[in-house]
């Protein structure tokens, strides 16, 4: 089937099988494998990606589902003049270690500062509870989260 | 906390400098060996036993061969070379031979185009199954029938032991293992399988080079190692096999053993096309090893004021199906078994028997987990005995330089371990938060199964220490390349290593280490490959950032000595290339019948840590929180200081797993709860908090004066979580993960 789509604000198309996940399509047919897959339940957020502006993990929704929506991934999320202020302030923070984990706290993090400017570290803990990183530990990924919502 | 450094691009040794890997991984643009590409490539599949034990009657792949998009299904009779292999013993068949021994074993594999046609093709291969018995209890392993023919591991060195099943034993007699003192304590303990859960899968991509070779592109810990396996089972030359290292989503030890190389290689040289292979997190529960459960037996004798007369410990650990590295893990759990304490006298009796669980080996801590788990409970049992305090009574007893361990070895470097406990006590802790407050800082959380009452405080303490580098006699030297050339700005550097990047930052070491040596800015990392340069040993026992220091620095002062021989400049087109190999000072076997030390001794160095944990118990409920952790590790110096508390915070979390959620459930040695739904890894909402304290005593034989520091925050936190929820409850929880069960119902 064809899967039309708006992925980091370009109009793309797929051909795909009915049973590939967004998640698939984005991958391997669309040569964007920053949404990462690490356990096709929705349980890691390792493949969040933002759905008409909506914080969603990509191997819970069909290819078919996203037809005609509008999607942001890690890939688009950066501004033309360089790396978005989360990107920035992980990379600093020393929040990145094996990175498997990263794009979807990027992703997820964007979304929760977009939401709320200045969250409390409660906030911060709660929003980013649905993204597993197995290497940090989280203390530098809170330190990102607030270096980035200060910046 | 700890402040977040501001961190420099080109920083040199003891400077928090940005992992160069850091830009990448934060676009997306990081290819990680689930990433991988080739024009006409395939996917493959791998065919799984349901059962635990079984022998194979027949496997019938007509049915599989002729389905649309398949181009390969292999069985055992399609290897090549060597039918099995393993990274100590060859135990494990590539591809099953007559007989399963565990749940997930690897029977058969497909290629196709779509991974949809692999795996539904892989669903037509017909195996027919005899079940057997499975041998799942390991405490009655030794008497139960053997589930290898022959003994894969008799013959190396090891103590002779007869029965049936055992993968290794050892017993260490020091002193005298009879003597008494006046206080004892003793205590049953048990842990159960943890799992490394890197959240990046197996995965890779195998490349057939044309003229009968293979490149492997490949998520692993040890480059080398993996060549020298892959090569024997495919029937080739090593130098036919090159592996590359790919990015890699987390290891932690479960990338020691090999996983899809083999098979993805297969596969490729059998289609002549490019192979991808990918796990889901389910088949990734069955596609590595785990940390071994274990149950472990102690007791303590004490004199009246805290010192330690005599420890005497059985430990028995579940290796599961094949060997992997159990037989150093053994020795791991053995030779700290009575914990960083100066003790005259010790009697332990390990055994690690095969069972048809799943396969256990490497896992941060490597033995050292489970021995501290029981014997921390036992030094805070002996501490209530005494009705001494519990940092008091280590103190008292902690080892210092000039000690020896039960094993007889002396320890002649650097080992701090008074001073980590010091520095850990005087942490202070957080006073108790006033009520009503959010649920979120409550057991239980956002579930608002509480608003305080029923909810108990406890303060735990605990101390563990483990080795640096390989041990008893294994010479697991690094090699690293170094290539000066003219640049624009004079000379420019590339530095090859094959050590493994696995998250650790050891990309950041080598570069660090490079610019220090050649008091130099342009330095390039070239990428980590069997092809460009020698064995870097293992991303493993806390050694690559030791190792890798050592080789750079080697290299490094050659490349500078012979650029001083040429007079200081190199002109255009110019070169100075240099390979050195670093070893660290030699090891030797311990003696197989008393335990003991022979010649240089077992073990290159220790590194120690300490920790303090406050926690919450809801008692009605049984639900937990821990509220702070503060911690001094021995660190001997600190390269980039900000990734070694990356280290620590993350080393932390994982130990908490284990003591309060992480555990892989078997049922006749099926595993039950394969999926991050039913497998639980701490999230934010599990982690506290971590103060941590750097104490930075140089070793004199290493770099720099460098340790290594993954692990004693994964040694010492289960040990040390455990204690604070036994400080809360007053129950001795002898078993992680603690359940709720064990917390509940108190008065």
């Amino acid at each position: 089937m064809r899967v039309e789509l708006t992925v980091n604000g370009e109009r793309r198309e797929a051909d795909a099988w009915a049973g590939e996940s967004l998640l698939y399509v984005l991958r391997e047919r669309l040569g964007l494998p920053g949404s990462k897959n690490a356990c096709e339940q929705g349980e890691c957020g390792s493949c969040s990606v933002l759905l008409d502006g909506r914080l969603v993990c990509a191997c819970l929704v069909l290819a078919a589902q996203a037809d005609g929506h509008e999607l942001v991934t890690v890939e688009g999320l950066g501004e033309e003049a360089g790396l978005h202020p989360v990107q920035e302030a992980f990379a600093e923070t020393g929040a990145v270690q094996c990175g498997f984990c990263t794009p979807g706290f990027v992703v997820a993090t964007a979304d929760l500062l977009a939401r709320n400017p200045r969250p409390s570290d409660d906030e911060i803990r709660e929003a980013l509870s649905g993204n597993l990183c197995r290497c940090t530990g989280y203390a530098k990924i809170f330190d990102a989260v607030r270096l980035a919502a200060g910046s | 906390m700890n402040a977040p450094a501001r961190t420099l691009e080109l920083g040199r040794v003891g400077e928090s400098v940005k992992r160069v890997d850091a830009i990448p991984k934060v676009t997306g643009e990081f290819a990680y060996s689930s990433d991988l590409f080739a024009a006409g490539m395939l996917w493959g599949h791998t065919v799984r036993s349901p059962h635990a034990h079984a022998l194979i009657e027949e496997v019938d792949i007509s049915e599989a061969v002729g389905m649309a998009g398949v181009h390969a299904v292999l069985t055992h009779t399609d290897v090549p070379g060597a039918k099995a292999y393993g990274l100590e013993f060859a135990d494990q068949p590539v591809l099953a031979i007559e007989r399963v021994r565990y749940f997930g074993e690897p029977v058969a594999i497909v290629a196709a185009e779509h991974p949809e046609q692999a795996r539904r093709a892989a669903e037509r291969i017909r195996v027919a199954y005899e079940p057997l018995e499975p041998v799942v209890d390991p405490e009655r392993a030794t008497e139960q029938e053997p589930i290898h023919d022959g003994r894969p591991t008799a013959g190396h060195g090891f103590r002779d032991d007869p029965r049936p099943n055992v993968v290794r034993s050892i017993v260490i007699r020091h002193g005298d293992p009879d003597a008494q003192g006046e206080v004892t304590v003793s205590g049953v303990y048990e842990l159960g399988i943890q799992d490394q859960a890197f959240l990046g899968p197996e995965s890779g991509l195998a490349v057939p080079d044309g003229e009968g070779g293979v490149d492997v592109y490949v998520a692993t810990q040890w480059l080398h190692v993996d060549r020298d396996q892959v090569a024997p089972c495919l029937g080739l030359d090593p130098e036919q096999v090159r592996i590359h290292l790919s990015g890699v989503g987390g290891a932690f030890g479960g990338r020691e053993d090999l996983s899809m190389q083999i098979h993805a290689s297969m596969l490729a040289l059998h289609t002549n096309r490019p192979v991808k292979m990918v796990y889901n997190r389910e088949e990734s529960f069955v596609g590595h090893i785990h940390r071994h459960p274990a149950k472990i037996w102690m007791e303590h004798r004490a004199k009246r004021d805290g010192k330690l007369v005599n420890v005497r410990a059985r430990i028995l650990l579940d290796g599961g199906a094949y060997a992997s590295s159990s037989a150093a893990v053994t020795a791991n759990a053995s030779a700290f078994a009575c914990g960083p304490y100066a003790v005259e006298n010790a009697l332990v009796e390990c055994a690690c028997v095969y069972t048809n669980n799943p396969p256990c080996g490497a896992m941060r801590g490597f033995g050292a987990v489970q021995s501290c788990f029981a014997h921390e409970a036992q030094m805070d049992k002996l501490g209530a005995e005494l009705g001494m305090d519990p940092v008091e009574l280590r103190l008292r007893n902690a080892l210092a330089p000039g000690d020896s361990l039960p094993t007889g070895q002396k320890i002649t470097g650097s080992f701090p371990a008074a001073e980590v406990i010091r520095r850990a006590a005087a942490l202070p802790i957080p006073e108790p938060e006033e009520l009503p407050r959010d649920a979120l800082r409550l057991p239980g959380g956002s579930g608002n199964t509480t608003r305080g009452e029923g909810v108990r405080r406890g303060v735990g303490f605990a101390v563990g220490f483990k080795n640096v580098c390989y041990s008893e006699g294994f010479d697991d030297s690094t090699a690293a390349r170094v290539r000066l050339a003219a640049s624009d700005d004079g000379i420019a550097a590339v530095v090859h290593c094959a050590a493994a990047e696995v998250g650790q930052g050891v990309v950041n070491v080598i570069l660090q280490t490079a610019r220090t040596e050649l008091d130099l800015d342009e330095v390039v990392l070239g990428s980590a490959t069997t092809s460009s340069v020698g064995s870097a040993g293992s991303a493993s026992a806390s050694r690559m950032t030791w190792m890798a220091a050592g080789a750079v620095q080697l290299a490094c002062r050659a490349a500078k000595d012979e650029l001083e021989r040429r007079g200081g400049d190199l002109e255009h087109g110019e070169t100075i290339d240099v390979e050195r190999v670093y070893h660290h000072r030699p090891t030797t076997p311990l003696d197989r019948e008393t335990g003991q030390v022979t010649g240089d001794g077992a073990h290159v160095a220790y590194i120690c840590a300490a920790m303090r944990v406050v926690a919450e118990v809801d008692v009605e409920l049984g639900l937990t929180r821990v509220v702070w952790i503060g911690t001094a590790q021995d660190v001997g110096k600190a390269v980039n200081p900000q990734a070694v508390y990356g280290q620590i915070e993350g080393g932390i979390a994982q130990g908490l797993g284990l003591a309060l959620m992480e555990e892989i459930q078997t049922q006749d040695g099926l595993i039950t709860n394969a999926s991050f739904t039913d497998y639980l890894i701490p999230t934010t909402l599990d982690m506290p908090p971590v103060e941590a304290q750097l104490v930075e005593e140089p070793e004199p034989d290493a770099p720099y004066g460098v340790k290594g520091v993954g692990e004693p925050p994964t040694v010492v936190s289960t040990a040390a979580v455990a204690s604070a929820l036994r400080d809360a409850t007053g129950r001795q929880l002898t078993r992680v993960p603690v359940r709720p069960d064990e917390i509940v119902g108190l008065p």
